[in-house]
């Protein structure tokens, strides 16, 4: 082709590929013999790489065009991902070239989840193996389906058919197990250069396309903008007058003038206007994989891992949910070891809770009973989060769908969200959101009362077993704190029981939880009055408590737990013991300090 | 959106993510096409700001005009410039002549060692590319090095899902390299639409000769070149077939220059 074709060509996007499969199975090979035979090498490249070749005593192959690393050239296998260009009469491709060796499968991912078509190689000679299996699941799991895969070294089977065909029927039969359909098997030789960039008379009985115009047939990723608006908040910035809210549209549209909900606060704005630096007209609507930001027309508090939408196309979220999830990490994957889970701009503590189904990723083989994850594989999980994250099934939203987790500095592995089933707290928070939406709002905000009461709204729990002094010291800290002029009151969960809940007598609704619900929404009155709520609540247990988090977002929970005991519960922040409880003056002080220490009693600026 | 948009979009993405997650953060301003082109970013992800500060490692070797360039642009761009230097060996007398590689390492690294030190900062933001050269093209987004600034470019962080590594021990810092994925014909295209001010080493001067690549000037060499503009480097790119660095002489030093410089903390 004349160089105009291809200088039309520059002016476009790249399609990015992938290229995996078992180790020495010739992914380099493939990729040097492409830009070889696509003219796509730098004058000079290809006589440089032979004459290092010639000096160090080895036979030219074109795989060394590509293994930049000396480890890699000398050990023959390819140890990170290369990106390299090339170009077709159709378009640009960068190439990803991604490790086939089982200890670099972490590299192999970072090829893959980066690529938006897949070619997967195997070995004619050698048939299906490990990594074959390993890779086709794993590009399942990164959502990648445009997938062909190749045959090839069919030159040293001698071009026979009957390989090619059982290669092809076993294979299939793994990717028909995944929902995967492979769009073609190309037989090849990538060393000979037999299949492609055209198709050859080596192989008559193969009549679909050489590899080059089966990669011209795959077509282009598009950004999710079909799909409900999703835009998890990347930062919010005041570097001038205005507040920006930054972040990328990961999913849908949005446009100036729309109402957003921010989950999981749901609190409610409405798009004033989308900023830009440099452009010729300001921006009015915003798409899928833009980076943007935006100003709103209320004042209202949003931060980094909150997630815009529309209030009719609602996130889920929650605290318990089922991945299907792969691991990259020198540790096992196991109960008990708190993680960080990174979805979105979202960065939460979780921990497993059910192993459901460990695989072998090698074999696709079910290892019954095991209770870990081995890296390299795969397993169907139930994950908990400490605070709840906003998220969509993979299935529906993929972008807001997948995470990584990461074990003390390092992600070790990627996981997609395959379902959810909500919880009485799930069913709670729905509750909480449809009241947030619809509330009656004052013109007061909760921090001009702050400012004026000198406090933030907060509820105090005092927390631990009959009988250790808790109704005594919430008393006292009760006085303490009216005494300095602060809006405190005592609401014992008693008293909201013999009123607002007097209609309640079986055990079951309490059971339910509707004696808590009821004490919540009383709480949550007083504290969006601005007070400093005080309560021994013994008569709610612990996961209890979780849901009074729940009811009263966004004011704090301060818990104080009187034990002699040892252990202590996570939600626990001032931890006294049965002796330090009865000395209520002392008590009350180191509540009163902590109170100071975290900004909650900021002090009267105004005089009353 | 076309496909500048894309790299644009996916640029400033990074760009925030480490401006977010790095306390102590700089950005490497070589004054060289690709750095300059960071600069602008910054200012686009920032909404006209540019809120991290600009290191420039002086050699005391570079071209005189990219000194005159860098400190107009930095007054007039409102820009946080800090010059780092290896005083030490400077004073010591480096120069290319006891070895490319050597001088490169003492000059550059080193001298990026000592301003890091200095300012404490566990955050740099490069304007490497991967099409630039093969171990560039093995980087990750997010790459860690150790306290010795040593890369183990063996035992690299996954990266998946723009999630990337933001997490990492006492002692080591990161390099963010926010347009890793652009070619040379993209930056250019991107200075081109966006009407960046570049320095005017790149075009073709009376001689006839043009910078392709920046760097010191006993160590760079021009190439020929007609391209008296911007539009005309597009043209120029889009025929040639020589790399982009092959100008650069510490690149062809030997076989594997590039390797061990950058395994020790090059740029």
């Amino acid at each position: 082709m004349s160089d105009n074709g291809k200088a039309n060509l520059l002016n476009s996007r790249l399609m990015k590929l992938v290229i995996v499969g078992h180790v020495d199975h010739g992914k380099s090979t493939l990729v040097g013999r492409l830009m070889s035979d696509t003219d796509s090498l730098p004058t000079g490249k290809l006589d440089f790489v032979k004459d290092i070749c010639k000096r160090q005593g080895k036979e030219f192959e074109f795989a060394f065009l590509l293994d930049a690393l000396e480890e890699e050239q000398d050990q023959g296998i390819t140890i990170d991902t290369s990106q390299i260009f090339f170009n077709t009469k159709k378009r640009r491709y960068v190439i990803i070239d991604a490790p086939g060796h089982k200890e670099f499968l972490k590299n192999m991912v970072t090829g893959a989840a980066n690529a938006e078509s897949a070619l997967l190689l195997i070995d004619a000679y050698e048939g299906v193996q490990e990594q074959s299996r390993r890779h086709g699941y794993i590009l399942k799991l990164l959502g990648l389906t445009q997938v062909a895969v190749v045959i090839n070294k069919m030159d040293l089977v001698n071009y026979d058919p009957d390989v090619y065909y059982n290669i092809k029927s076993e294979y299939t039969k793994f990717l028909d197990s995944m929902g995967i359909e492979a769009r073609e098997f190309i037989p090849v030789s990538a060393k000979l250069g037999i299949n492609i960039a055209k198709s050859s008379e080596e192989i008559p009985w193969y009549k679909g396309p050489s590899v080059l115009s089966m990669l011209d047939k795959f077509t282009e990723k598009q950004p999710p903008t079909h799909l409900p608006f999703r835009f998890p908040v990347q930062d919010v910035y005041k570097f001038d007058d205005r507040r920006i809210i930054s972040g990328r549209v990961e999913s849908g549209t949005v446009n100036v003038g729309d109402q957003i909900v921010f989950s999981p606060s749901n609190k409610i704005g409405v798009i004033n206007s989308m900023e830009a630096w440099s452009v010729e007209n300001q921006p009015i609507k915003a798409k899928a994989s833009q980076s943007i930001g935006f100003t709103l027309k209320e004042q209202i508090f949003v931060e980094r891992g909150d997630v815009a939408t529309l209030k009719s196309e609602l996130p889920i979220v929650s605290t318990t949910f089922d991945v299907n999830i792969f691991w990259m990490g020198k540790r096992h994957l196991e109960k008990g070891i708190t993680y960080k889970l990174k979805l979105t701009t979202q960065e939460v503590l979780c921990e497993i809770v059910e192993f459901k189904k460990v695989v072998d990723a090698s074999t696709l083989e079910t290892l019954q009973g095991q209770e870990f994850l081995a890296k390299n594989d795969v397993a169907e999980v139930t994950l908990r989060t400490v605070t709840p994250v906003v998220f969509d099934l993979f299935g529906s939203v993929p972008t807001t769908g997948r995470f990584v987790l990461v074990d003390e500095y390092d992600v070790c592995g990627g996981g997609i969200i395959t379902t959810y089933t909500p919880n009485k707290t799930d069913r709670l928070r729905d509750e909480v959101r449809h009241r947030d939406f619809h509330w009656l709002k004052s013109d007061i905000k909760l921090e001009e009362r702050a400012y004026r009461n000198g406090h933030q709204s907060t509820l105090i729990l005092i927390v631990g077993p009959s009988g250790v002094g808790k109704a005594k010291l919430a008393k006292h800290l009760e006085r303490k704190l009216f005494e300095l002029n602060y809006q405190s009151y005592l609401l014992d969960g008693r008293n909201v029981a013999l009123g607002v809940s007097a209609d309640i007598e079986s055990e079951q609704k309490k059971q339910e939880g509707e004696v808590l619900r009821r004490f919540g929404e009383v709480a949550k009155l007083f504290l969006d009055a601005g007070h400093v709520v005080i309560s021994t609540s013994n008569v709610f247990n612990q996961e209890d408590h979780t849901d009074l988090r729940v009811l009263v977002e966004p004011c704090q929970v301060v818990e104080i737990f009187v034990t002699d005991a040892e252990e202590l519960n996570k939600n626990c922040d001032i931890k006294l013991s049965i002796e330090e409880a009865e000395k209520e003056n002392e008590a009350a002080n180191t509540v009163y300090n902590y109170l100071k220490n975290k900004k909650i009693l900021t002090g009267h600026n105004y005089s009353i | 959106m076309d496909h500048l948009d894309e790299l644009e979009n996916q640029s400033i993405f990074i760009m925030r993510e480490a401006y977010k997650n790095f306390k102590n953060l700089a950005m490497l301003w070589s004054i060289g096409k690709d750095s300059t082109v960071l600069v602008w970013l910054a200012r686009k992800a920032f909404f006209g700001h540019c809120p991290i500060p600009l290191v420039h490692i002086d050699t005391t070797y570079k071209i005189p005009a990219m000194i005159k360039y860098r400190d107009e642009f930095a007054k007039k761009w409102g820009l946080n410039l800090v010059v780092g230097k290896n005083e030490k060996a400077l004073a010591e007398g480096m120069n290319h002549e006891q070895g490319r590689l050597v001088c490169c390492e003492a000059l550059k690294t080193m001298g990026l060692h000592a301003v890091m030190e200095q300012e404490g900062y566990t955050g740099l933001i490069l304007g490497i590319r991967r099409d630039e050269e093969g171990t560039r093209a093995k980087e990750r987004y997010f790459s860690p090095r150790d306290k010795n600034f040593e890369w183990n470019f063996k035992d690299q962080p996954p990266e998946l899902w723009d999630q990337f590594k933001t997490s990492f021990t006492p002692d080591t810092h990161i390099r963010i390299h926010p347009i890793l994925h652009w070619t040379e014909l993209n930056v250019w295209e991107y200075i081109h639409r966006e009407k960046i001010p570049i320095i005017d080493l790149y075009l073709s001067n009376s001689e006839g000769k043009r910078y392709r690549s920046l760097g010191c000037a006993p160590c760079t060499f021009p190439i020929d070149s007609k391209a008296k503009n911007v539009a005309e480097i597009i043209e120029e790119l889009k025929q040639i077939t020589s790399a982009e660095r092959s100008g650069r002489a510490q690149d062809q030093e030997n076989t594997y220059a590039m390797q061990k410089l950058r395994a020790r903390g090059y740029m």
